[in-house]
């Protein structure tokens, strides 16, 4: 097979890859992306999409499982829903093999070369790639280390059998009847919330001693009191310790090393992601590392000369919008541009329900880091469109700095606000105060009328609370 | 009766905490309006405290010496009528623990409970205006831009500002920024790049706009007046020359190399010293004081020699005392001893005062040529510079020479600028031909 000569090599087309190939493309750099799997990458294909398409799904079954059920207060009656979820994972699969196509489409489009198969270093300019046709050795003026995560694996319970991992998880035909989840991060609960809601009897396993122990407790209070409501049984400060496929019983100990089991039909065990350094030749380039992961500069440049890494493979925190961002941004310095991370805040969003969004910092972020800073939160209670959708649980959270007003943080918690991280996202890259938030005239009757409300409230006179 | 309290105030431009040097009341004191309670101290000043208030005081907020921050409580007087002291009780540990005391005394036992929370309360109007305050008003706008960022900080702009500047090669922690909160916009960066900061041209370093504030004290603040001194009252004259050194060089090896254990290596000093004392047999006004207020030239008879010594804590002098009297081995082994002393800091009041001339040396850190400040009141001062080989014309070739400067300066007041360069010109003369240091005449 003839060798490849290229000027930019992007090693895995997740979504920081295939960004970064996209856009090399557009600026005229003779591209190859190179993908064991399908493109998209985790996101597309077992992350971010799929799990939204099974919310979705569960919420609409929970709704109707509520009217059904003379739960809900609108006059709306209903018969028992039945969920065939085999046809869910069906429709599921359509999504998400529009958006694969979709990104190759456009890889194509832009002119990038996609070889499909496993890349390994054989040094710092040449890879080689085992295709289905042989193998293919690629050389490359720069290359793109994006090879993404991997699930941890809990020691003592490994995957496989009843134990599986999200991806397993968004694959289920059926609905286990009894679901334990290890883990209480956001994977874990946005998981565990879906399948409650599908009817599964879903307990919590979390070995810190609160759910979602990355967020504030103040912002994770809401979810909490929710998924008490939707009957899930959380177990935090305890550490799940074996699982027997035959008894389909999950044991755990807490600290004083008391024991007990829950059943369980599936394990789905979500306690994190680690960097996908294993099995590419890693080891031929000697870079440095910062832990586990691989470390960059602020051009996403590691320790060798020409060679770039950015997503998951270079550490927290460990979003697609992130590797997208850091894509784009290594295309344009490949193509001779100034470019360098100087972005304020990196918004993340919890799927949860009610949905938690953080961008920039909290109000003890801003202490740790020494800056005099004030907040205030804007409860949904107080918020008409709330009250209309039913949920009035959450709040807004506001950050800025005590001498000018800075806005350095927005958090959010509440059903359906995942659509305000870019708003707040935006504010703060932006450099807003709080008066130009207060100053900005946010349509009425809306959620978003809660941030404003918050900023306000931070000056000392909120108009509805 | 209440209570008013009275806080350290904002004496001064940056000044985060002052000391606090003398208290002019005690508890107890009956104060009048504008009695002065106390004086503080920054590094620039010392300032009265005066009472705004008629009455007693009741409370003192610290010892003398003790630093205080601004804005924390210094005193407090009671007085009649309502003090202020409800707002500053949150403010000082002190001031918690004796409240509970004074109140429970004075009133029903219900009001202290009322009385904790009313501050909180008292405090949202209270923050509200401030923050109406630090949102700036119109006229504020000049001076908010002015705000420095801290180190570290990152400037403000949108990412559309960023980019542009990004790619015009300009760093914006050089760029003002004229918006709110000191936000940079697209019209700041014009204004930068149409001053003539060309892409690129800024790229480096921030700035350093840090200000440390050292106190002048002790030892610095003795070389600080007597530098000062020297320098505003002496018209110093300067004069430099050449010292070829061979056969000193030669000489002090060969010395070396013959010393016996219990003798002091020969350094230059030694040497130097027995030719001052030969040039001053001849120019005895040299080795003097002059007492410029009394308008009295004291010329000492014993040759005290000063020996600047640089410690870790600042320059000091040993003196070395008659040389007159000394070999030069025992010349060698009295510098020794007097910088040791000096170094180690054991060197006695006697011993580091009374010298009649002073040779200062800074040979070891090379340069060409000083201006030795005198050490007043003396009138001369001889500087010795780093010994060096440069080639000297013999008249048919360039020989390679050991060279050291002479760089002296004396009291134009008293010393000519001819009898300056007679001195310097004998040293020179008994430096380079070292047996006639030692030939009685």
């Amino acid at each position: 097979m003839r060798d490849i000569k290229c000027q930019l090599l992007v090693i895995g087309a997740g979504p920081g890859g295939y960004v970064c190939a996209i856009r090399a493309g557009q600026l005229g750099i003779d591209t190859v992306i190179v993908e064991a799997k399908k493109p998209g990458g985790t996101c597309l294909n077992v992350g971010c999409i799929p799990s939204k398409a099974l919310i979705h799904a569960a919420d609409e079954y929970a709704r109707l499982a509520d009217y059904a059920a003379g739960r809900s207060a609108l006059g709306i009656r209903a018969e028992k829903p039945a969920i065939e979820l085999a046809r869910t994972v069906e429709w599921k699969g359509g999504i998400v093999r529009r958006l694969t196509n979709g990104v190759s489409g456009l890889l194509k489009k832009a002119g990038v070369k996609q070889v499909d198969g496993w890349a390994s270093f054989r040094d710092g300019k040449t890879v080689r790639v085992e295709t289905q046709t042989g193998m293919q050795t690629i050389e490359a003026d720069n290359i793109v280390i994006a090879t993404g995560s991997t699930s941890v694996e809990l020691s003592g319970i490994g995957f496989g059998g009843n134990v599986i991992s999200s991806t397993e998880a968004l694959a289920l035909t059926t609905v286990p009847k009894r679901l334990a989840v290890v883990g209480a991060g956001y994977i874990g609960l946005e998981m565990g919330t879906a399948f409650a809601k599908l009817g599964a009897e879903v307990t919590v396993i979390e070995a810190m001693d609160r759910i979602l122990p990355l967020y504030d407790e103040e912002l994770t209070k809401p979810v909490r009191k929710r998924l008490e409501k939707l009957g899930v049984m959380l177990l935090t400060g305890v550490k799940a310790e074996r699982y027997s496929e035959s008894a389909k019983t999950l044991s755990y100990s807490n600290g004083d090393r008391k024991s007990d089991t829950v059943g369980a039909d599936k394990v789905l065990v979500t306690i994190g992601r680690k960097p996908a350094t294993e099995g590419w030749g890693l080891e031929e380039l000697d870079l440095s590392m910062d832990g586990r992961h691989i470390a960059i500069d602020e051009h996403c440049r590691t320790s060798m000369r020409g060679v770039y890494a950015i997503g998951d493979v270079t550490g927290e925190p460990m979003l697609a919008h992130r590797a997208m961002a850091q894509g784009e941004m290594v295309a344009e310095i490949v193509a001779g541009k100034r470019r360098a991370w100087d972005r304020r805040c990196i918004p993340s969003v919890c799927f949860t329900d009610p949905e938690i969004v953080s961008a920039g910092l909290s109000p003890e972020e801003a202490a740790e880091a020494g800056i005099d800073a004030r907040s205030a939160i804007f409860p949904f209670q107080a918020n008409g469109r709330a009250m209309t959708l039913e949920r009035e649980d959450g709040f807004v959270r506001i950050v800025a700095r005590a001498d000018n007003h800075l806005v350095i943080g927005i958090q959010a918690v509440g059903a359906q606000i995942s659509e305000l991280s870019s708003y707040v996202a935006h504010a703060i890259e932006m450099g807003a105060r709080l008066e130009d938030i207060a100053q900005t005239i946010h349509a009425h009757p809306t959620l978003s009328e809660a941030v404003p409300e918050s900023a306000l409230r931070t000056l000392g006179h909120a108009l509805h609370i | 009766m209440g209570q008013h309290v009275i806080k350290m105030p904002d004496v001064g431009e940056g000044i985060a905490e002052a000391e606090l040097v003398e208290w002019h009341v005690k508890v107890g004191d009956p104060v009048n309006e504008d009695t002065v309670l106390a004086a503080v101290m920054t590094d620039k000043a010392t300032v009265e405290i005066p009472s705004p208030v008629e009455g007693t005081v009741s409370w003192l907020g610290g010892e003398v010496g003790e630093q205080i921050a601004v804005g924390a409580p210094l005193l407090r007087i009671e007085v009649a009528g309502e003090g202020n002291a409800g707002d500053a009780a949150p403010q000082a540990k002190p001031a918690k623990s004796e409240e509970p005391e004074e109140k429970g005394a004075e009133s029903a036992p219900r009001e202290p409970e009322k009385a904790t929370p009313k501050p909180e309360t008292d405090e949202k109007p209270v923050s509200r205006d401030q923050k109406a305050k630090t949102s700036p008003p119109p006229k504020d706008r000049r001076s908010l831009p002015t705000q420095s960022r801290k180190e570290g900080e990152k400037p403000l702009a949108s990412p559309a500002v960023r980019l542009r500047a990004r790619e015009a090669g300009v760093d914006l922690r050089y760029v003002r920024g004229t918006g709110p909160a000191g936000r940079i916009s697209h019209e700041d960066l014009d204004l930068h790049l149409e001053a003539g900061h060309r892409p690129g041209a800024s790229a480096g370093r921030a700035p350093d706009n840090r200000v440390t504030e050292f106190k002048v004290v002790g030892l610095r603040r003795k070389i600080a007046e007597k530098m000062q001194l020297a320098k505003s009252r002496i018209p110093h004259i300067t004069y430099v020359d050449e010292v070829e050194m061979d056969a000193l060089e030669d000489l002090r090896a060969t010395l070396n190399k013959k010393k016996r254990d219990d003798q002091a290596r020969l350094t230059l000093l030694p040497f130097l010293v027995l030719a001052m004392v030969r040039a001053i047999r001849e120019q005895p006004n040299l080795n003097a004081l002059y007492d410029d207020d009394a308008g009295i030239v004291h010329q000492h008879g014993g040759i005290h020699v000063g020996i600047a010594t640089q410690t870790r804590n600042g320059l000091v002098v040993p003196v070395l005392r008659h040389a007159e009297t000394l070999d030069l081995w025992s010349c060698a082994a009295e510098i020794q001893r007097l910088a040791d002393a000096a170094r180690d800091g054991t060197a006695t009041r006697e011993e580091l005062s009374g010298s009649t001339i002073t040779i200062t040396s800074l040979g070891a850190l090379g340069g060409i040529a000083t201006t030795p400040v005198i050490n007043h009141p003396e009138v001369a001062i001889i500087g010795v510079n780093k010994m060096q080989v440069r080639p000297v014309w013999d008249g048919a070739q360039f020989v390679p020479t050991r060279m050291m400067n002479l760089s002296s300066s004396f009291d134009h007041r008293i010393i000519d600028g001819w009898d300056a360069a007679v001195f310097v010109q004998r040293i020179k003369a008994l430096l380079e031909t070292p047996a006639s240091i030692f030939i009685e005449e």
